[in-house]
C-alpha cells in the first residue's frame, strides 16, 4: 500500500474533480429537469411533445455516447480556451458537465413528473377554488408536496450521477477514474489503484445516502 | 348572484349534465339533492369552473365565467368551496392554510388577514389548533378548518360539495352546526348533500336532480311534503325511511 503515500495527492485532486462535476451536474440537471417535467405535464402539445422527445432520446441513447457527442460537437461549434483550474481543463470540463447535466435532466424530469402526479388532484382544486392562479397553486401547494415524493428518487439520481462522472474520463477529464488509471500506468500496479478508487466512490455515495436519509426525516416533521 | 343557462357537461360520450338552467339569488340557501351519479356534484363544480361546462353559460355577479379569456381566478376568489375530502394543505399549519390565499392574493395587510384568520378559527371553535398540522386533526375538525379557509377570502357565495359524506357519523353534527351559523349570517350558499334533515331545515330552495337534469324544485315543504314528480317521490321514499 506504499503507493498511496506516493500518489495520494492525485487521488485527492481526482476526488475533488469528481465531486465538482457531480454537484454541477445535479444542480443544473435538476433545474432543467423541473422545467422539462412542467413542459411534459403541460396540456399544450407544443410544449409537451418536444419535452417528451427530449426525454425519450436522452434515455434511449448511451450516456457515454452523449458525452462524446457533446465534447466533439461543442468543440467544433465554439472554441473554449484551454483554461486550467488545478488539473482540470475547462475546454473539456464544460462540455462534459453539460452532457451529464442534460442526460441527468431527462431522468430528473421523469422523477419530478411522477412526484407532481402523486399529489392528489384535490390539492390543485383547493388552490384554484381559493382564487390562486395556476402558477401560485403549483409553487405554493403542489411543488412543496411533490418535493417530498421526489426526494428519495432524486437522491438515487445524485448517487447515479456520482458514478456516471467516471464517463468523463474518456474525454480526458482528470476525475477519480482517470487518475486511478494514470496511477496504474505509472506505478505498474494493476488492481490496487482501482481498489482505492472504488473505495473512494463508495465512501462518497454512502455519505450522500446518509445525508439524504437525514433530510427526508427533517422534511417529514410536522406533516405526514 | 349566479345564473346557470342551459349548462351541459360531457365526459367523453357520457353526458352528465343535460341542460341545467337555474338562478341563485343573494342570500339564498340552495340545496341540491338526488341519487349518486345524478350530476349534482358536477353542476356545483361547473359553478366555479373546476369543471368547465361543455356548453351553456355560468354568469356570476354579471360576469360570464364561461367566456373565453375571462379571469376565472379572480371570480373564484368570491366563491368559496368546501370539498368532500377537505383538501387541506398537509404541508401547512392550520393557520397557514387559512392565511395562504388571502396573503398571496393581497386581500389585506398581514395584520388584517391574520386578525380575520384568528376570528374565523374562533368561529369554527378551533382556536387552540392554530399551529397544528391538518394530519393531527379529526375529519370534522379538518372540515371546519376548510370552511374557515374558504371564508378567509370573504366570499359572496359558498359552495359545499357533500361536506359531511366523508365524515364519521359523530362528526357530522359539528360541521353542520358551523354551516347553520353561516346560514343565520345570511351567507349565500349552494349545498350538495345527502343530509335530508339538514336540507329541510336550512334550505330556502331544494333542487332535486336525476340523470343530469333538474327534475323538480321548490321550498323544503314542496319537495319533502308534497313532491310532484314520481322520481322525487321514489328517491325520497328510499332516503327518508
Amino acid at each position: 500500500m506504499e503507493f498511496i503515500a506516493r500518489y495520494y495527492p492525485f487521488y485527492i485532486s481526482g476526488t475533488v474533480a469528481t465531486l465538482c462535476i457531480a454537484v454541477i451536474t445535479v444542480f443544473f440537471g435538476t433545474i432543467i429537469g423541473v422545467f422539462v417535467s412542467l413542459f411534459r405535464l403541460s396540456r399544450n402539445p407544443l410544449l409537451s411533445a418536444p419535452a417528451n422527445l427530449y426525454v425519450q432520446v436522452l434515455r434511449g441513447t448511451p450516456a457515454l455516447l452523449q458525452v462524446m457527442i457533446f465534447y466533439f460537437g461543442i468543440s467544433r461549434l465554439v472554441h473554449i480556451p484551454s483554461v486550467y483550474i488545478g488539473t482540470v481543463n475547462l475546454a473539456r470540463f464544460i462540455p462534459g458537465c453539460a452532457a451529464l447535466a442534460i442526460n441527468s435532466s431527462a431522468y430528473t424530469a421523469e422523477i419530478v413528473r411522477a412526484g407532481i402526479n402523486a399529489v392528489p388532484i384535490g390539492q390543485t382544486e383547493a388552490g384554484y377554488s381559493l382564487g390562486l392562479t395556476k402558477a401560485m397553486t403549483m409553487r405554493e401547494i403542489v411543488l412543496p408536496q411533490a418535493v417530498r415524493n421526489i426526494l428519495p428518487a432524486l437522491g438515487n439520481e445524485f448517487i447515479s450521477v456520482i458514478k456516471e462522472t467516471s464517463l468523463l474520463s474518456v474525454i480526458a477529464i482528470q476525475d477519480l477514474l482517470f487518475v486511478a488509471s494514470n496511477i496504474q500506468a505509472s506505478s505498474y500496479l494493476i488492481m490496487e489503484p482501482l481498489y482505492v478508487a472504488a473505495a473512494i466512490y463508495f465512501t462518497l455515495t454512502c455519505c450522500v445516502s446518509a445525508a439524504l436519509a437525514y433530510l427526508e426525516k427533517r422534511l417529514a416533521r410536522g406533516w405526514r | 348572484m349566479i345564473s346557470v343557462e342551459d349548462v351541459r357537461k360531457s365526459f367523453g360520450k357520457h353526458e352528465v349534465l343535460r341542460g341545467i338552467t337555474n338562478h341563485v339569488e343573494a342570500g339564498e340557501v340552495v340545496v341540491i339533492i338526488g341519487p349518486s351519479g345524478s350530476g349534482k356534484s358536477t353542476l356545483l363544480r361547473c359553478l366555479n369552473m373546476l369543471e368547465p361546462p361543455t356548453a351553456g353559460r355560468v354568469v356570476f355577479k354579471g360576469e360570464d365565467m364561461t367566456a373565453p379569456r375571462v379571469n376565472v381566478s379572480r371570480l373564484r376568489e368570491k366563491m368559496g368551496m368546501v370539498f368532500q375530502q377537505f383538501n387541506l394543505f398537509p404541508h401547512r399549519t392550520v393557520f397557514e392554510n387559512i392565511t395562504l390565499a388571502p396573503l398571496k392574493l393581497k386581500k389585506g395587510t398581514k395584520e388584517e388577514v391574520e386578525a380575520l384568520a384568528e376570528s374565523l378559527l374562533k368561529r369554527v371553535g378551533l382556536a387552540e389548533k392554530r399551529n397544528a398540522y391538518p394530519s393531527s386533526l379529526s375529519g370534522g375538525q379538518q372540515q371546519r378548518i376548510a370552511i374557515a379557509r374558504a371564508l378567509a377570502m370573504r366570499p359572496d357565495v359558498m359552495l359545499f360539495d357533500e361536506p359531511t359524506s366523508a365524515l364519521d357519523p359523530e362528526m357530522v353534527g359539528e360541521v353542520l352546526k358551523v354551516m347553520e351559523e353561516l346560514v343565520e349570517d345570511g351567507m349565500t350558499m349552494v349545498i350538495v348533500t345527502h343530509e335530508m334533515g339538514f336540507a329541510r331545515e336550512v334550505g330556502s330552495r331544494i333542487l332535486f336532480m336525476d340523470e343530469g337534469v333538474i327534475i323538480e324544485e321548490g321550498t323544503p315543504g314542496d319537495i319533502f311534503e308534497r313532491p310532484q314528480h314520481p322520481r322525487t317521490v321514489d328517491f325520497l321514499s328510499k332516503v327518508l325511511r
